[in-house]
């Protein structure tokens, strides 16, 4: 069946099987392996994109329910070849060691600061509560959105900049 | 790699259109909503359909929480993230608000639905427990037109409705009745896991009297667990720890949990009479700090 959708703002259209999940539509078929394939059960978060600006597990998402739909992935997150904040948050702070999980958890943070630019502690980690990350314990995680919260907000302090 | 058997994909762009698909494909097709628990079973071979019906372009009709005097009304395709932020659901039964932060994580509950949940009938659903609870009705629309179906025959054993073939769940109606309040508990083995055993209550009084007082557990039979002997031991008395710890009894008198990898029977028992109580507790605590003028549900 011939589907087509946006991904990252541009016009895709291919020939898929029913059955394809969004996932191995965005890595087989576009080839952008940005997004992980992870546990395959929407149980680790790896393959977050956004589907209509939420994030949503494309590995429990058929690629034919997106069709018509607006998709972006990690490959859309930076602006103007621009890191987005929540990206130099990452890698500021350490938010990530083996990076598996971070395409994820970086489009569930992005969302989090859209909709909630000053989460709390309690909100970061209720929001990447759908996510695994097996190195950080989480806590460089919660840090990294903390930075990106502050950075957007002008409310980094040299102070921070040196000492994550 | 994990993907569903091969199937045909049909897009539904109305309640008409997706139940004439229904009528014309047979008992081979099936409603995908989120998806989020029957594309898993697919992806296991536990489940297996020639066609699948998408009717997520549905959600602009049947994605409403609809607050009238007598009753809510919720439509078969509202997300579980919109049960959780709606503020008018939050006020009249603080049991959805509760139920749906502990159902998977955010990123699910995008996706998930109600009618999803309802008609997946895994026995561990939460939202199931919660409309046991609340003396939810289902309507249910056909070919032939509309019948609604209370909970207690809404469910039909695991994965089992009284949805037919050619049948789809429209919305659930919530009656709405004075002095009364509710809550949910569950203890799960992680963030974001099926219950172990769940538990919501709602309660009623007058006068510092139950009037009427309603349980429903989950993971702990075939389907949601709803128990009429706990109704007819609390109305009429005023709440007490004794009464909770009475309460608590019969619900694990009345369960049927089995020993899996997520805890033995016993333990499941000791839940659901903890559980209850707490319910219980926690319900009638809302009331007595509700002001006169704002109760309602």
């Amino acid at each position: 069946m011939q589907i087509t959708m946006m991904v990252n703002g541009e016009q895709v259209s291919r020939d898929v099987e029913g059955r394809l999940l969004l996932v191995h539509f965005l890595r087989d078929h576009l080839g952008l392996t940005g997004t992980h394939w992870g546990c395959d059960t929407s149980n680790c978060g790896a393959c977050a994109v956004w589907l209509d600006g939420e994030p949503v597990k494309s590995c429990t998402v058929l690629a034919a329910m997106a069709g018509g739909h607006e998709v972006r992935t990690i490959e859309g997150l930076e602006q103007f070849g621009e890191l987005d904040p929540i990206q130099r948050a990452f890698m500021h702070c350490h938010g990530l060691q083996c990076g598996f999980c971070t395409p994820g958890m970086l489009m569930t943070t992005r969302a989090l600061l859209d909709s909630n630019p000053n989460p709390t502690e309690e909100e970061i980690r209720e929001a990447i509560s759908g996510q695994v990350c097996r190195c950080t314990g989480y806590a460089t995680i919660v840090r990294s959105v903390q930075w990106a919260s502050a950075e957007q907000a002008g409310r980094r302090t040299v102070t921070d900049d040196t000492s994550p | 790699m994990q993907v569903p058997a091969p199937f045909d994909y049909e897009r539904a762009t109305s309640v008409d259109h997706a139940i004439g698909l229904l009528a014309r494909l047979g008992p081979t097709a099936r409603l995908v909503a989120g998806g989020h628990s029957l594309l898993p079973m697919m992806k296991l071979r536990l489940a297996h359909y020639e066609y699948l019906i998408d009717i997520n372009d549905l959600h602009g009709v049947l994605g409403y929480v609809e607050v009238e005097p007598t009753q809510i009304r919720i439509g078969a395709m509202t997300r579980h993230r919109e049960l959780l932020e709606s503020p008018e659901l939050r006020r009249s039964f603080p049991i959805f608000h509760e139920a749906e932060r502990v159902i998977a994580d955010p990123l699910v509950r995008n996706r998930g639905t109600i009618g999803g949940s309802l008609c997946q009938a895994d026995p561990s659903e939460d939202l199931s427990a919660v409309c046991t609870t609340l003396d939810a009705s289902c309507l249910i629309r056909g070919p032939d037109g509309d019948r609604a179906v209370g909970m207690a025959d809404f469910y039909r054993g695991p994965y089992e409705t009284a949805v037919g073939a050619a049948e789809m769940l429209i919305e659930i109606r919530f009656p709405l009745r004075p002095n009364g309040s509710s809550a949910y508990e569950k203890v799960g083995r992680r963030a974001g896991d099926w219950a172990v055993v769940s538990c919501g209550a709602a309660v009623w009084m007058e006068q510092g009297v139950i009037t009427d007082a309603r349980v429903g557990l989950a993971a702990v039979g075939p389907n949601t667990t709803g128990i009429p002997a706990i109704s007819h031991a609390l109305r009429g008395r005023p709440p007490s720890e004794e009464a909770y710890a009475e309460a608590g009894v019969l619900a694990a008198q009345h369960c049927t949990p089995v020993t899996d990898q997520r805890g033995s029977a016993k333990y499941k028992r000791h839940l659901a009479t903890e559980l209850t109580r707490r319910a219980l507790r926690r319900a009638v605590a809302r009331i007595d700090a509700t002001p006169d003028n704002l109760r309602a549900g």
